[in-house]
């Protein structure tokens, strides 16, 4: 492909990986830009026009499917909310797959950890009814578990772990930040008689989280996946852990009071 | 055949939207073996998208709603061309599939006594929807797929499903491809439920994404199965359309809902020039009353606001044809005058961000610029209203793809309402044929034709764009199958179609099979423009105006019209179109909708008296 600069002040030039499996080489591209685009519409420009066979998901340009996540100059981003006002005219846009997960093609990468992860995760179990056939629960205690309802399943967290974007080898027996958002979900869910605390920490790796915050720092839906999540689930891990009074405690009392409302807390917690 | 690799189950559900994952628990809870199929990764269906609400008659905010009151509203908003027994059983059925997903751990906003919170939608004469701010859908399908997965079904992802297998008349299985390999894929089952959702990429401005192709439609319809309908498409009023990468991106309703309101360029509110005589009796003529409604509905009646869909789609587009509209050719929507900053970002947080990130404009300050978007259609295949099931044997439908449930125009919040409803009895109904059905006979030579045609495109010679040919699609269907038809523009958009048709067999696709997008939009297309042309024929057909069909050539709604369904099916390789009676409803509910002789009083913007009952 060309690679002279932009002609005009509405163009651009944007840099996209191209390849399948292993192979590859990002690929320059020049198409005319339009006001208000997002790094989608110029890949779709792209795909219409010079290049009809460059994979790349999305569903609603709109940031609620997280269909469309890729590393945006190293950023991992939603393709769809990312302006193109946010480059500096001339500046050079490279555009590459999320790199946690093996590359099937060009923007799309192989995901199915997630679903094979989401698939050990002990579902949601209710409580009994109130007396009178209802179910009730209050808004202050489901705002922080609609905190972590709000996941629209991007996978940019996982994308950024350290702990499986540089190891492949802790991919077995860690899950990522994406499911303890999705744990603790279950886990502060005003309802749940579900018992996930054991498995969190064996089967989750929990502890292999050093709260780097990471992945806080990349979510699109601005979820405080380390300090509302993980740092209680740890809390709440070491709790029943080491102490089996508050173990048995818990047991005999049910979840809901278990939990302090979420802190935020430095990162040496 | 040997090549292409079988799954054998009971039951396939191709979609995994709302109303295929409800399908899917039923008939694997039924003891079906049961797969679900979707064209995305699990979670992205359209069913994410949405935003408002789940509309049940639960009476948690108002105690006077009530399964009757849903159904007259359901009934009207429709213009009663609906099947009154789809909208008996969606409203009556409605409150326990809401409840139903809390069991399986759904969280909806509450009210103060910790019961579901119900918000106010165009068309409800209660605040009635069950919502999660505005991602209401993301809260469903995230209930619905965790708790799919949770059952163990199995799910087929990036899996594109093409053709339907038949013996004898009755479905027998599907042939489809792999999006990552491109691999051919054959499913052997004993009943198929289709809930595939819309066509809405046939238009430009859509509020709909790459997989609204029609797929579902274009398969029964080559089964044998009925479509009805299929002129009534929905405009949604309130899409984006500044700047233009995001034109068509919907505004949720709920900004109406909780207090917004249209204003035209001269910030006059013109919707209450526009309350057609069918919804007098229900909807407030002044402004005082009409913000009065929102606090006290029993003395006051509903803002013109929030009229039916197609009613505040049409009153735009003649406001901005009449010169009153925005620099960009929309309307104003007014929230940030009405309420309080902190009560638009708690209410309306995903509009909020979606103006704020692609349009640089802060909703609690400024005006939103908007105008009508293609969202929904109506018609669809036909089913029976208790089982869900197509015209041929082994096949159902539910969701969007099905129709009857909503006739001339649906009201807001009542798809995701129907997606549980009918994705549980489709579910339900399949299961129970599976298991008294033995798996029909897969018939070589015409999953052989169908495989053929599937890798067809990398074989042809030509030299056609398919991403062009899409484009001209959209912009043809969007200049003269929109809001406001006329026999001539239809004429000529079918001549379009035909021509369009001919290009699609000169695509020639480059590239390998492993996730290609351009194979996978040249065989879209051919969907795309297929029903494409039965929306266009039945608009012809359709000599009146009544919801989201408008005939600037029929401007009135007629009785006769008003007892039709336009039928359309495949007969010995051609599409055919006829007419045929709706069913109508029984004196009881008949009493509901609330007129003797509904019918003769439709007509939009036609002065006439209607009275509701309350
Ligand atoms: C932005 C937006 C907001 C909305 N807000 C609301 C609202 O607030 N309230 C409301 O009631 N309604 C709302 N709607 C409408 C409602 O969301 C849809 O009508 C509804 O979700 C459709 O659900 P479905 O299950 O029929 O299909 P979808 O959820 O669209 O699912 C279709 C499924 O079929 C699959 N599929 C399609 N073709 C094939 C094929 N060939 N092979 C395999 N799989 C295939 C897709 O991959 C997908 O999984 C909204 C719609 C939009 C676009
Ligand atoms: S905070 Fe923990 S989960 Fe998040 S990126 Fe860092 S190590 Fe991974
Ligand atoms: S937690 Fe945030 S970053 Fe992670 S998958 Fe969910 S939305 Fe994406
Ligand atoms: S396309 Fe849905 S999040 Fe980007």
């Amino acid at each position: 492909m060309t690679t002279e600069a932009p002609r005009t002040a509405t163009e651009v030039r944007m840099k996209i990986w191209r390849g399948e499996g292993s192979g590859g080489e990002h690929v320059e591209y020049v198409v005319p830009l339009d006001p208000g685009m997002v790094v989608l519409d110029v890949v779709h420009r792209i795909q219409a026009t010079h290049a009809p066979d460059l994979a790349v998901r999305w569903n609603c340009k709109a940031g609620k499917c997280g269909s469309c996540s890729a590393e945006v100059n190293g950023a991992p981003k939603l393709m769809c909310m990312t302006r193109m006002n946010e480059f500096a005219p001339g500046e050079e846009i490279t555009i590459s797959p999320v790199r946690t997960f093996p590359l099937i093609k060009d923007l799309v990468s192989d995901v199915s950890f997630n679903y094979e992860k989401a698939k050990t995760i002990p579902p949601f179990k209710p409580k009994p009814k109130d007396a009178d056939g209802k179910r009730r629960m209050y808004q202050e205690d489901v705002d922080r578990v609609q905190e972590f309802h709000k996941c629209i399943e991007c996978f940019l967290c996982q994308d950024v772990c350290h702990v499986i974007r540089d190891h492949e080898e802790n991919k077995q027996s860690f899950s990522g930040p994406r499911f303890f958002v999705r744990l603790a979900a279950l886990e502060m869910h005003p309802l749940d008689a579900n018992d996930r605390l054991d498995l969190i920490r064996a089967k989750h790796g929990l502890g292999f989280c050093n709260i780097t915050k990471c992945c806080t720092e990349v979510c699109p839906e601005d979820i405080h996946i380390t300090d509302n999540a993980i740092i209680p689930l740890k809390e709440r891990v070491v709790t029943a852990h080491y102490d089996p009074i508050a173990w048995a405690l818990r047991r005999m009392r049910g979840k809901r009071e278990d939990f302090a409302p979420p802190q935020p807390k430095p990162p040496s917690a | 055949m040997a090549e292409i690799n079988t799954a054998v189950y009971d039951v396939i559900v191709v979609g995994a939207g709302g109303a295929g994952l409800r399908a899917a628990i039923e008939a694997h809870a039924a003891g079906a073996k049961t797969a679900v199929i979707c064209k995305s990764l699990l979670g992205k269906a359209h069913t994410v998208m949405a935003e408002g609400g789940i509309a049940a008659a639960l009476g948690n905010v108002w105690k006077e709603d009530n399964w009757k009151i849903h159904f007259r509203d359901t009934m009207r908003g429709g213009k009663l061309l609906g099947n009154w027994r789809m909208a008996q059983l969606h409203a009556q059925e409605a409150p326990d599939r809401v409840l139903e997903l809390e069991e399986w751990g759904a969280l909806f906003d509450r009210t103060k006594d910790g019961l579901i919170l119900q918000r106010d939608f165009g068309g409800h004469r209660y605040a009635r929807l069950a919502h999660v701010g505005d991602r209401t859908g993301l809260e469903m399908i995230r209930t619905l797929q965790d708790h799919a997965v949770a059952q163990g079904i199995d799910v087929f992802m990036e899996c594109t499903v093409r053709h339907l297998l038949t013996d004898g008349g009755r479905v027998a299985g599907a042939i489809g491809y792999w999006r990552q390999s491109g691999a051919l894929v054959l499913f052997r089952a004993k009943a198929v439920v289709l809930a595939t959702g819309g066509v809405g990429k046939a238009w430009k401005v859509t509020s709909n994404s790459w997989e609204y192709t029609g797929d579902g439609m274009a398969m029964a319809l080559e089964a044998g199965a009925d479509l009805i309908d299929m002129e009534m498409t929905q405009f949604h009023p309130t899409g984006m359309i500044w700047p233009p990468s995001v034109r068509g991106l919907l505004v949720t309703e709920g900004v109406r809902g909780d207090g917004g309101t249209l204003r035209n360029a001269s910030g006059e509110r013109f919707m209450f020039k526009y309350i057609p005589a069918f919804f007098r009796g229900d909807t407030a003529d002044n402004e005082a009353e009409a913000d009065r409604w929102y606090e006290d509905k029993r003395n006051n009646r509903r803002t013109p606001d929030l009229l039916p869909r197609d009613e505040v789609a049409r009153a735009i587009n003649t406001e901005v044809k009449a010169g009153r509209g925005t620099e960009h050719g929309g309307v104003f929507l007014d929230i940030a005058t009405r309420r309080p900053a902190d009560y638009i970002k708690r209410r309306l947080p995903s509009m909020y961000h979606q103006f704020k990130e692609l349009a640089d404009v802060d909703i609690t300050k400024e005006q939103m610029e908007i105008g009508p978007t293609l969202h929904y259609i109506m018609g669809g295949i036909r089913v029976d209203p208790d089982t869900a099931a197509a015209t041929v044997p082994g096949l159902y439908a539910a969701g969007e793809v099905a129709a009857g449930m909503h006739g001339a125009n649906r009201l807001g919040g009542n798809s995701l309402s129907d997606l549980l409803v009918f994705g549980r009895r489709a579910g339900q109904a399949a299961a129970e044929y599976a298991k008294g059905a033995t798996a029909g006979r897969i018939d070589d030579a015409q999953a052989d034709a169908f495989a053929k045609r599937l890798t067809e495109p990398f074989e042809r010679q030509g030299d056609e764009n398919p991403y062009a040919i899409h484009e001209e699609l959209q912009n043809a269907m969007q200049d003269l199958v929109g809001i406001i038809r006329r026999r001539e523009e239809l004429e000529e958009a079918l001549a379009h179609l035909e021509r369009l048709r001919a290009r699609v067999a000169r695509v020639h696709v480059t590239g390998t099979r492993r996730y290609n997008p351009g194979w996978h939009l040249a065989l879209d297309l051919e969907n795309l423009i297929g029903i494409s042309e039965v929306v266009a024929r039945s608009a012809l057909m359709r000599t009146e105006s009544r919801g989201g069909h408008t005939r600037e050539d029929f401007p009135k709604a007629d009785p006769e019209w008003g007892m039709k369904n336009v039928v359309s099916r495949r007969r010995d390789g051609r599409l055919v179109l006829s007419t045929e009676p709706i069913p109508q409803p029984p004196a009881d509910l008949r009493e509901l909708i609330g007129e003797d002789k509904p019918q003769e009083k439709v007509a939009t913007g036609e002065p006439a008296i209607i009275g509701g009952k309350e």
